[in-house]
């Protein structure tokens, strides 16, 4: 225990303090490499690849797409509600949500 | 010259090395894995950017900006409710609370559930236990949620499995009845991966890991491939993280092949291509460290095991970065100055797409 925090501090993205969830999405739907995906992402979401982990930048890009920000907003989306908007940004088919939408009569 | 780098054994030990011995830990590591592998060393002035990393007189390094991979885990957030035996701290969460504390509190670029046991045999009788939670937990994830296991093809020979016991009856000279064994074995196997998938599948599975692919052996390693390329067939949507378990495949068969490639002796440079080929779509690959040789000696060897293992492969590259792997010393508290260094390292030198 301790090294997974270890390394998310020395080497990886942050998760959803910035973009590394939406990075990750794109490594495992697409087998994108990461240089690849980074960039992919940050022309969808208009940044540089550099802002990608830049908390300051994407806190707010986070909170004004509605794709969840790691610091809980009452009423704000999160879990499946932000996956459905994380998919419909980075145009991907992630399982769950697909699952979601056709439980509740959404078109996929 | 004076002893006065503080670096650490692979078990641990914090040593004191002059700055002469470690750059010939890092030349003999990497010569060593290039003559395993049949893979290029590790250039001059890569070693010198290692040398770089390794000595650098902080307790905590970490890559540039910008330069940041993905974070996959093989049961990361049961470390937080698990004992000692699982490297867990105890604190008394369920699994989902501990999935949302890691995907929310540490950052954790994906997150994964998986049974205690860690292994895919045992979860099949309960399969609809843990897709419930599964299902349940993806609800409240934002970031990618995998399910993850070992496919453990030893729990297939008797005492535990239907299959005669390969590891006894070689000892004893019955080679071909050994490989008839694990070959049986390896076809149990991947019918159970391809089961447990497909019904996580039903339920929104976002990604599925077979993680430690080929601990008994090139069988298991088959039988893996196998079952990724059958759900693959069954479920393209799918995405899979397959995992080796150590340097190159153990060859306890010796014969089994997968497309024309034979698995015994696979190095990660090749273990990836054939991961790749079975439609995988993210690669693992884990090197070995050994006890008795120091950090550089280890992290040299494992930046030039992954660097070639990066540059074959068209899919993500993961480098396993657990206890006593890729570097990261044999211990189940591994100290953070050390685990720092194999992360950097792996990264801007091993070229690693995550970790």
């Amino acid at each position: 225990m301790g090294m997974h925090i270890a390394h998310i501090m020395a080497s990886c993205m942050g998760g959803i303090r910035t973009s590394g969830d939406l990075v990750a999405w794109m490594q495992m739907t697409r087998k994108m490499r990461i240089h690849e995906a980074k960039a992919y992402v940050a022309e969808k979401l208009g940044v540089g690849i550099i802002d990608l982990t830049d908390e300051e930048i994407m806190r707010d890009i986070r909170k004004n797409l509605g794709i969840g920000t790691v610091t809980s907003i009452a009423g704000g989306p999160k879990g499946i509600r932000a996956k459905c908007k994380i998919a419909d940004l980075l145009g991907i088919n992630i399982r769950s949500v697909s699952l979601f939408k056709s439980q509740m009569g959404f078109p996929g | 010259m004076s002893n006065d780098i503080v670096t650490r054994m692979g078990d641990g030990e914090r040593v004191q090395l002059s700055a002469g011995e470690i750059r010939e830990d890092i030349q003999t590591g990497t010569a060593d894995a290039a003559q395993r592998a049949g893979v290029p060393e590790l250039t001059a002035q890569e070693q010198e950017r290692l040398f770089d990393i390794i000595s650098d007189p902080s307790r905590i390094v970490s890559v540039n900006p910008g330069e940041e991979v993905i974070v996959t885990d093989d049961g990361c957030s049961m470390s937080f409710y698990s004992g000692q035996d699982g490297a867990g701290v105890g604190v008394p969460l369920s699994r989902m609370q501990a999935v949302l504390t890691y995907e929310r509190a540490c950052g954790a670029d994906t997150t994964s559930l998986g049974h205690s046991d860690y292994s895919y045999k045992p979860v099949k009788p309960i399969i609809n236990f843990e897709a419930n939670d599964y299902y349940n937990t993806s609800m409240m994830t934002t970031a990618p949620f995998f399910y993850g296991a070992q496919p453990n093809l030893g729990l297939y020979f008797q005492p535990d499995g239907p299959c005669p016991n390969a590891a006894e009856l070689m000892p004893m000279g019955k080679i071909d009845e050994a490989r008839r064994a694990q070959e049986e074995a390896a076809g149990h196997l991947a019918k159970d991966l391809v089961f447990v998938g497909s019904r996580l599948a039903d339920v929104g599975l976002e990604g599925l890991n077979f993680d430690t692919s080929g601990s008994a052996g090139d069988a298991d390693f088959m039988a893996a491939l196998q079952a990724v390329a059958e759900l693959k067939r069954k479920v393209p949507d799918l995405p899979i993280l397959m995992g080796a378990s150590g340097e190159f495949v153990l060859g306890m068969h010796g014969e089994v092949e997968y497309e024309g490639t034979r698995l015994a002796g696979l190095y990660p440079q090749g273990q990836v291509k054939v991961i790749e080929t079975a439609g995988a779509d993210i690669a693992g690959v884990a090197i070995n460290t050994a006890t008795t040789e120091s950090l550089p000696w280890n992290l040299s060897r494992a930046v030039t095991f992954v660097k070639a293992a990066s540059g074959a492969s068209n899919i993500p590259v993961h480098a396993n970065v657990g206890m006593g792997v890729c570097g990261i010393p044999m211990m189940e508290q591994p100290p953070i100055d050390s685990v720092t260094r194999v992360s950097k390292a792996l990264v801007q030198l091993g070229k690693a797409d995550g970790l």
